[in-house]
């Protein structure tokens, strides 16, 4: 069993009309099966309402199954004992940057964490050190968080989750609120985050070019698994992409056409370097 | 720009009253104040003005700032001393009208201006040299003591941190609605006040949505990272009583004394 593992993983939304009465049921999730590896970096993919978000809630507790069960390295999420363990070990960054800073200064923003946990003051601080460095942010301690860029903030809300030592972080959605600029400050630093501190990441997003070095890659629409597999394996299925009203990364879509209207490249190419080698290949070839 | 408001109105600079443990502070302004209405002569008000006068100079803070606090009371301030200059029986002194000035008046209106404007400048020091944010770490720990009776003092300081984190980002929010608004014609400026009081209606609807959508946001992410109120908690950054803070507790025990003393035998 991986850190993250779902078996049929359902919930439900109950609407209600003012006087309490049902209206109407929304299956967010759908028999959801998920087993995610520790040290993998998972991306999760889909359109608005696809259910992505509402599945990520689940792995920090902060939702609960309607039916199945969802286990955070082999913490079953309904056992309230294991609760604050479960968040502990499964951190949580939001969309918002703004929403999720709760310190008006950076560094005790991220003690926040270690805080509530209980964590002795001098350990705090050191955390508190080692997960600015973590993302490169550590010069902007002293600084208030309304004076940082969008993807500043972001880095500070994840340093924010690295500092309760977490062996998974989920990322709902991260970049959505950023410029191209902090999108890539953000992913850089969870990448690095991945490789260097071995922490499972699971990215939720619906920016194609931000999946492209995922392990793994999960495809959700109307609650269900609609496709999984290596970013490769996803991004050769221009057709079934388009059907789930996802784009592909342009890269990959030139490819396609290229290829439709005849010259001999492979399936699934992910960035320009591939695209430039590949072409040349075919050139040389004759 | 909104960005940039500074909150309360701290002034940064290096002084041993900005090095204080805000405990320390809290106290000697409550003491303070306290002491402005135990003294009742004039010896004892030249105490306090030598006491007030020794704490601004110590805190390095120019004495327009402390001043600056008056202009919000200036108007109360001048209801005091009129009401206290013609309705306080006793010798008249000159009358003009129906109205007379006693000498008792006259004293006891210089007397309460006095006292004011010390109250204000007083509590002055207090707001310039000490960051909200220690401020209700102070106040959290002060107040520690009221939870046997259940005061939720945690709870409460952690709201006050909140607000003082949100309010630029609400300003900020309030100026963009505004300008949204204004961008489809709406008029903020022009009309009396019941029609201005009107045309904050369609600001204030989105602005309190949003407050709550974030108010929402920031609950959840809270709770996502283990918050669970004050129990088992620690501190990042703890209060710690130093040497100076004992000495400073000593002056204004000390003072507090003096004070005492002059209302009984001056």
């Amino acid at each position: 069993m991986g850190i993250i593992k779902t078996d049929k993983l359902v919930f439900e939304y109950i609407r209600r009309d003012e006087e309490g009465n049902v209206e109407g049921i929304t299956r967010a999730v759908d028999e959801v099966d998920l087993d995610i590896a520790q040290g993998d970096f998972v991306a999760i993919l889909g359109h608005n309402g696809s259910g992505k978000s509402t599945l990520a809630k689940h792995i920090n507790a902060i939702l609960y199954p309607t039916e199945g069960t969802v286990w955070v390295d082999g913490m079953d999420t309904q056992d309230e004992k294991q609760l604050w363990d479960i968040r502990q070990e499964a951190g949580m960054v939001f969309q918002n940057p703004d929403n999720q800073i709760i310190g008006q200064v950076v560094e005790e923003d991220v003690g926040f964490g270690p805080e509530n946990m209980g964590v002795p003051t001098e350990e705090i601080w050191q955390r508190v050190e080692e997960s600015l460095k973590a993302v490169g942010m550590y010069e902007f301690r002293k600084y208030s968080p309304n004076k940082l860029s969008g993807g500043q903030k972001q880095r500070v809300s994840i340093a924010g989750v690295i500092a309760m030592h977490p062996k998974c972080i989920i990322l709902d959605e991260p970049t959505a609120m950023l410029d191209p600029n902090g999108r890539r400050e953000v992913i850089r630093a969870v990448r690095a985050l991945n490789d260097v501190e071995g922490i499972t990441i699971v990215l939720i997003t619906h920016y194609m070019e931000e999946i492209i070095h995922a392990d793994k890659v999960f495809v959700m629409d109307q609650g269900r698994i609609a496709m999984q597999g290596t970013p490769r394996e996803i991004f050769s299925q221009v057709e079934k992409l388009k059907g789930l009203r996802l784009d592909v990364p342009q890269v990959t879509l030139l490819a396609y056409e290229l290829q439709k209207s005849g010259v001999a490249l492979p399936d699934g190419i992910l960035t320009v370097e591939e695209l430039v080698k590949e072409l040349s290949a075919v050139y040389h070839r004759g | 720009m909104l960005r940039d408001i500074t909150l309360g109105q701290y002034y940064q600079t290096e002084s041993v009253i900005h090095k204080l443990d805000p405990r320390v502070k809290l106290v000697a302004t409550i003491c303070f104040i306290i002491s402005l209405f135990v003294v009742k002569s004039w010896v004892g008000y030249a105490v306090a003005a030598v006491f007030l006068a020794v704490m601004i100079k110590l805190s390095n803070v120019p004495f327009k700032y402390m001043v600056k606090g008056m202009r919000a009371i200036v108007f109360i301030l001048l209801i005091t001393v009129v009401f206290n200059l013609f309705l306080t029986p006793g010798e008249t002194v000159f009358s003009v009208w129906k109205l007379k000035i006693t000498r008792e008046g006259v004293q006891l209106a210089v007397m309460m201006a006095v006292r004011l404007s010390f109250l204000i400048v007083g509590s002055s020091v207090m707001t310039l040299t000490t960051t909200p944010n220690s401020l209700t770490d102070g106040m959290e720990k002060l107040m520690r003591p009221l939870k046997i009776f259940k005061v939720p003092v945690h709870e409460v300081a952690m709201m006050m941190s909140i607000a003082l984190r949100f309010i630029p980002i609400l300003l900020e929010e309030t100026d963009k609605i505004m300008k949204a608004q204004i961008a489809r014609g709406a008029d903020f400026e022009s009309g009396n006040l019941v029609k201005k009081a009107k045309a904050l209606v369609p600001l204030l609807v989105p602005l309190f949505i949003s407050a709550f959508r974030r108010a929402n946001d920031l609950a959840m992410a809270m709770e996502a990272r283990c918050y669970r109120g004050g129990e088992h908690r620690t501190k990042m950054k703890p209060l710690k009583y130093a040497a100076r803070d004992r000495i400073a507790y000593g002056v204004l025990a000390a003072y507090f004394a003096l004070c005492i003393v002059v209302r009984i035998y001056l």
